[in-house]
């Protein structure tokens, strides 16, 4: 019951973090149908920004400011080199991919560049530091819950967002209508920058409540990375909804199987074998609609 | 009779190379470029003629060379014929991943090839009695009959072995695109909804595909186990795969021969460059950004675009690139600051990363070749 509990609690924070990737590259990926290769590397970006930012303004403005900057840099590469791929019509998400993945190569040998090679000692801030609740002599972080309640505030207001606001409507009915929307005089490739830099900026917030209850390092990507894509085609390509269950659902299976002794040794194998799995029962994602 | 040609000169090309680079690094570089040709071929197969883009190539590579440093360990086949094994593999190993990714196309066959890439690549680490752990699996290629007195020991005899391969797989791939199934491969890249309306089967097009170039790719692997005669779980992890995408697009995806160019420039990347500068992948992550925007079809595409009138103007961009690397090599050396000092050689110039001037000469010639470069 403890182990179960605890496991539990612990899985769930961990598929918060997932979700609150997996979100922003769906976010992406459905509004602009670019799959952001260099996802993961905003989030470690995130992660290496707040980090600096903490240790001038501490933890909290940082919180704020990070993701902001992680979006700005985003907007800035959809403006001036996404945008130019764009134009070049057949196979353009093919060139898509491969400029994301070029910048998801630049990001993470900049990051090397700006802040070294090993890890960055990056913390939990001092209030959140304690446990909020022992269970069975066991402690629960404070910040674990804190994750989980950023991620969930994050979904609140991207829900509110897109049903209940203006902006929200004219950013959907450009990807459906773009020339409707530039003939009412929206300026619709700045909506696709903006949608493109908030996708970053969710990145970016993971990684600053991710990067210091996990481990600040230039690998982070890389190992984030494949997961969360994982988790998009489990959940099923474009689906917000399918982006939680899925990320949940991985977040909980790796923490369980970390922590039973027979199974901790093939825990980093899980979400690919749940991957084949999907593909072979249900190739269009659990929660996915259309096959493609 | 251009292709008769073309062939000709290839072939002497890769007989005639050991003569003008003799040395042992040149010998070395040699046949590492000759087993990345086939493999980077092998890549263009899937993203140049059937425009999938895969991440996870390098199981078909990786897995080739366990096959065959485990086939030359056991040595029942002559040395000579151990790559083959390694294609065997690879073919195998796509036949079954390749029946999972080629039920989808673009976006989500890019994904699947990442997450199997990954699957495979961690499998690896969880079976040390095949895949030797962090040691990894050594063997010796100097084993068995040496028939005409080939024992395979000199790196020369190597070459020629690679070479050998080379132009074999190179030209079963080029006959490869001009079949009936090369052609389809490419109506189901350009467009394959009318192909199923035709009455084929795009996806058993993409999987056949998806099993050739996996055999081509286990050859490749196959070769360079027998090179380096030692093969470790790097040669599976997605960092390699990358490198073939990354090459394989910068030497141009659109010409059969592009990817022969991406796999000189692969080579010479991971051996010299990486010598030369720490920051070697960010310089090649800039290009590759670059090449994508403004040169899509790659370096081979170049050939019939540069002229000489624009030729300031690469000058001007030349200039502040190097303006920038400058930057970056000064701010790698004040990371080690406290071991190496302050000053370096940068292309002949001798720099120190604390001073203003230095600083001043690269931000200038940054901005001055911008500028220039922007200028029409």
């Amino acid at each position: 019951m403890e182990f179960f509990t605890l496991s539990l609690l612990n899985g769930l924070s961990y598929g918060m973090v997932l979700f609150m990737l997996s979100a922003g590259l769906t976010l992406i990926f459905s509004l602009l149908g670019v799959l952001n290769l260099a996802h993961a590397s905003f989030y470690m970006l995130g992660a290496y920004v707040a980090y600096s930012l903490s240790l001038v303004l501490g933890f909290w403005p940082a919180l704020l400011l990070a993701p902001l900057l992680v979006g700005l840099v985003g907007a800035v590469f959809e403006r001036f080199v996404l945008r130019r791929v764009n134009a070049h019509g057949p196979g353009r998400h093919k060139a898509e991919m491969l400029v994301t993945f070029g910048l998801a190569t630049v990001l993470g040998e900049l990051v090397q560049l700006a802040w070294g090679r090993g890890p960055v000692d990056y913390r939990v801030p001092e209030t959140l530091a304690g446990p909020l609740f022992t269970l069975w002599g066991t402690p629960f972080p404070a910040y674990r819950a804190f994750m989980v309640l950023v991620a969930l505030g994050m979904w609140l207001a991207l829900w509110m967002l897109f049903t209940r606001s203006r902006t929200g409507l004219v950013v959907q009915a450009a990807l459906t209508h773009p020339d409707a929307v530039q003939a009412l005089g929206h300026n619709v490739p700045r909506i696709f920058m903006w949608v493109f830099g908030g996708g970053a900026a969710l990145a970016g917030l993971a990684g600053v409540v991710g990067g210091n209850a996990f481990v600040t390092e230039p690998g982070m990507a890389a190992t984030v990375g494949s997961v969360v894509f994982v988790v998009v085609v489990v959940g099923g390509m474009g689906s917000l909804a399918g982006a939680l269950g899925a990320s949940l659902l991985i977040g909980v299976l790796q923490t369980f199987a970390v922590g039973i002794d027979s199974l901790s040794r093939f825990a980093p194998l899980l979400p690919y074998l749940l991957l084949v799995l999907v593909l072979l029962v249900r190739p269009q994602g659990l929660w996915g609609r259309r096959a493609d | 009779m251009q292709i008769k040609t073309g062939a000709a000169v290839f072939a002497l090309v890769l007989l005639a190379a050991p003569w003008l680079f003799s040395s042992s690094l040149g010998l070395n570089l040699l046949t590492q470029i000759g087993i990345a040709t086939i493999v980077c071929l092998s890549y263009n197969i899937l993203l140049g003629q059937g425009g999938m883009l895969s991440f996870g190539h390098a199981i078909y590579s990786g897995l080739g060379a366990f096959a065959a440093i485990h086939a030359l360990n056991a040595a029942v086949l002559p040395v000579s014929l151990v790559p083959i094994v390694g294609g065997m593999a690879g073919a195998g190993v796509a036949l079954l991943l390749g029946w999972l990714t080629a039920q989808k196309s673009a976006t989500t066959f890019a994904m699947v090839t990442l997450g199997l890439g990954e699957l495979v690549a961690a499998l690896a680490w969880l079976v040390p009695q095949v895949f030797g752990g962090e040691a990894g699996v050594s063997g010796n290629r100097v084993a068995g009959a040496a028939p005409f007195g080939i024992t395979f020991g000199p790196q020369l005899q190597v070459y020629y072995l690679v070479a050998v391969y080379t132009l074999v797989c190179t030209a079963l791939m080029f006959a490869f695109t001009l079949t009936p199934l090369g052609r389809m491969l490419n109506a189901v890249r350009d467009n394959p909804e009318r192909v199923e309306f035709v009455g084929f089967d795009a996806r058993r097009i993409r999987f056949m595909a998806v099993v050739i170039a996996g055999f081509f790719a286990g050859i490749g692997g196959g070769l360079a186990a027998l090179n380096f005669e030692t093969v470790t779980a790097d040669v599976l992890g997605s960092q390699r795969s990358g490198a073939y995408l990354l090459f394989t697009f910068l030497g141009g995806s659109g010409h059969f021969f592009g990817p022969a160019v991406g796999a000189v420039l692969m080579v010479l990347a991971h051996v010299l460059l990486s010598g030369i500068t720490k920051a070697w992948l960010l310089y090649v992550g800039l290009v590759f950004i670059a090449m994508v925007v403004w040169v899509p079809g790659g370096v081979v595409s170049l050939a019939g675009r540069l002229c000489w009138r624009d030729a300031p103007r690469y000058a001007a961009w030349t200039l502040a690139f190097t303006g920038f690397a400058a930057m970056v090599e000064m701010v790698y050396q004040l990371q080690l600051l406290a071991a190496l000092g302050s000053q370096l050689r940068f292309l002949g110039l001798l720099l120190d990363a604390t001073s203003g001037l230095s600083w001043a000469g690269a931000v200038a010639a940054l901005g001055l070749g911008t500028l220039l470069g922007k200028r029409k």
